[in-house]
């Protein structure tokens, strides 16, 4: 990390970053920074602000508040040809007349680079369409246009790409091995990227630092890791993979855990994971860090348990089953369970104990709506 | 085996054969439309054809010439012989570019302020453009005149106040025209190459302009036939002054030369040629690439 010392004045940096439509407030009174050569992902769901903010930062939007900045060099009211940014469109924009060669060239040609040819040559084959540089861009189909949209942006080697959901009209194969392809360039060109995305796998798979945004705000930022094992908010233990939110009550502390109440069984939590200040509060396990064992069986004392549990709903999914428990409280909780044949599975109706790790579960503030970022299977990918 | 046979028998007897009518019916049926697209055709060049075959017609006195009398090609040679019609041709062609150039530059830049840029008035603006196409050339070609008299125009009715007219009366045209191209562009595209280093005149110049091309084009080469064609509205406006359309007008009324009809022949095979040449270069630039 040390050399980045020396890079840390060509950060990108937001301060305080508004955007207003009328009255409605699309991006709000955000700050952030992305550390010089990081992979960011921004997160969430349609219409939460994300182009808004690439927009911004591309200078094709203006601010209503706040300051955009690069090393030290405040760009907010910068031209757009002027900023050391590039941004691969959401709608990939290419020049319906010009050719996809033409159309890959276009950014060097307007800085006069001598060589232009070959480096539009060798962009080309970087996004595999050396033998597509004489047609025009209707005669390419969707997947081939968004590498066409890539490889003009990427070939300017820009200080900050921004790429509005680059992948999202490739199939799965393609868009896996472009991820692989953006993160080995990205590496290599030394590049910061701001990538946006529906999908949550390609952000935490990619990216360094993960934002998950939520009507025009941050909900929280940090690396995948973190943020999926202990989220802030029920928006982003719902929106970054599932989450069982149990209705608990507060009752006490004890040796840097906090004790609570659920519906007459007693649970606990890391105090550290605890981002709740009522006195009832959201208690939050991941389907798949849940044990089930057989109603009464084992018994431990280090676990969180849960008893009185009835099996309602089993679906194989090959690599695991999952299981739908319901509660005596009348709640329904999933449990996930690989399927490494240790033992046989359980069947509806078994009555089963449910248990996990206390440094497993986190817990979230009462007032908060434990269905937002939910989506439904529908919208999964 | 022999119960299955009679009930194939029973099938066949419960299916009467075809009437012998029916594939006369059928065909009609499925070459009605083809029919009815020639029918159309045909009512569509019948007059056309007429004036070809005129072109090529040699009248024994002055006057009649609407029956064909007997075929010269010495029409063709001597179209600018009749008193007049060479001159009202070039005064014709004069006007349509000169109105048709204005029109375009002015209403082209008038689209683009409407498209892209809002400013108080807009919207009225966006209706206003529409009266002189709603409005009726007598009305408007008598309002003009007494405009131009009442400005002191009344000696030097001709060429510029022909101009003045056209222009007026295209320009709706042209706005609405370019507007259309111009509302279906995606402003993205101008973004992405500003984004890509581009300043604003660099965009405009190779962006913007060859994506409004097609709308600015074909204002042109309407703005052309409106003017070309117009007879009302320049009949108000021309003084002593002879356009083509006015020249054949006043040609109905004394004798019909038939270079007339050689010159709307070949009017008709210039165009037809333009037609035929942008069909071709368009499918020519869309194979090229593949
Ligand atoms: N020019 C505009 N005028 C008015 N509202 C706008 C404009 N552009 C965006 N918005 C609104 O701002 C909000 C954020 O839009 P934005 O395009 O940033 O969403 P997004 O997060 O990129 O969504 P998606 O994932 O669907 O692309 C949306 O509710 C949108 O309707
Ligand atoms: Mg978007």
């Amino acid at each position: 990390m040390a050399e980045n010392e020396a890079d840390a004045g060509k950060d990108l940096r937001l301060e305080r970053l508004t955007k207003r439509f009328g009255d409605f407030v699309a991006v709000d009174d955000l700050t952030l920074t992305v550390p010089r050569g990081s992979f960011f992902a921004l997160l969430g769901p349609s219409g939460c602000g994300k182009t808004t903010t690439l927009r911004m930062v591309a200078g094709l939007e203006d601010p209503s508040a706040g300051r955009v900045l690069i090393g030290d060099q405040d760009i907010t009211h910068l031209r757009p040809y002027k900023r050391p940014v590039n941004t691969v469109f959401q709608s990939y924009a290419l020049f319906p007349h010009l050719s996809i060669f033409e159309n890959v060239a276009f950014g060097l040609r307007r800085r006069g680079v001598k060589d232009y040819q070959q480096k539009t040559r060798d962009m080309l084959e970087l996004v595999q369409l050396g033998p597509y540089g004489d047609r025009k861009p209707a005669q390419l189909s969707g997947g081939q246009q968004q590498r066409v949209a890539l490889g003009r942006a990427l070939i300017n080697e820009p200080g900050v790409l921004l790429l509005d959901e680059p992948l999202g009209a490739l199939d799965l194969k393609l868009r896996r091995q472009m991820q692989i392809e953006l993160k080995r360039i990205q590496t290599e060109i030394d590049v910061t990227f701001v990538h946006v995305t529906h999908d949550q796998e390609e952000a935490m798979t990619m990216a360094d630092t993960i934002a998950v945004m939520n009507h025009g705000v941050i909900e929280q930022m940090g690396a995948p890791a973190d943020l999926y094992e202990n989220p802030v908010t029920t928006f982003v233990a719902n929106f970054l993979g599932q989450s069982n939110l149990i209705k608990t009550n507060v009752i006490g502390t004890s040796g840097g855990e906090i004790v609570l109440d659920c519906h007459g069984q007693k649970l606990a939590v890391a105090a550290a994971r605890s981002h709740a200040d009522g006195r009832s509060a959201w208690l939050g396990v991941r389907p798949e860090k849940i044990y089930a064992s057989v109603a009464g069986v084992e018994d431990r004392t280090d676990a969180d348990v849960l008893t009185g549990g009835r099996v309602t709903d089993v679906s194989f999914i090959g690599v695991s089953t999952q299981y739908l428990v319901a509660m005596p409280w009348g709640q329904e909780l999933m449990v996930f369970e690989q399927n490494t044949g240790s033992r046989p599975s359980f069947r509806n109706g078994d009555e089963v104990d449910l248990m996990w790790a206390p440094d497993h579960a986190f817990l979230l503030d009462a007032d908060q709506d434990a269905h937002a970022g939910m989506m439904r299977p529908e919208d999964r990918e | 085996m022999t119960g299955s046979l009679a009930s194939r028998e029973r099938a066949t007897a419960a299916v009467p054969p075809p009437p012998a009518r029916r594939p006369a019916g059928r065909w009609l049926a499925d070459h009605l439309v083809l029919l009815l697209g020639i029918l159309v055709l045909v009512y569509m060049f019948v007059p056309i054809g007429y004036i070809f075959a005129l072109s090529f017609n040699q009248p024994s006195g002055r006057g009649a010439t609407a029956e064909f009398e007997s075929f010269t090609w010495s029409n063709w040679g001597s179209v600018c012989e009749p008193e007049g019609l060479c001159e009202s041709l070039k005064l014709s062609f004069a006007v349509s570019l000169t109105a048709t150039v204005l029109a375009t530059l002015l209403g082209t830049l008038m689209a683009f302020a409407l498209v892209r840029h809002s400013f108080r008035g807009r919207s009225a603006s966006n209706l206003l453009i529409f009266l002189p196409m709603a409005t009726p050339e007598v009305v408007m070609g008598s309002s003009l005149l007494a405009m131009f008299v009442s400005l002191g125009f009344d000696g030097v009715l001709g060429f510029v106040t022909i101009v003045i007219a056209h222009v007026m009366f295209c320009l709706s045209f042209v706005v609405v025209t370019v507007k259309a191209r111009l509302v279906g562009m995606d402003a993205r595209l101008e973004q992405a190459a500003m984004d890509l280093y581009a300043n604003e005149w660099q965009t405009f110049r190779l962006v913007t302009l060859p994506l409004a091309m097609p709308g600015i084009v074909a204002a042109a080469l309407l703005s052309f036939t409106l003017s070309f064609d117009d007879f009302i509205v320049t009949n108000f406006t021309a003084g002593q002054s002879v356009t083509f359309p006015l020249y054949v007008y006043g040609a109905k009324l004394k004798d019909f030369p038939p270079q007339l009809f050689v010159v709307g022949s070949a009017m008709f095979l210039v165009s037809f040629a333009v037609v035929i040449a942008a069909e071709l270069w368009r499918r020519r630039r869309s194979t090229w690439s593949r």
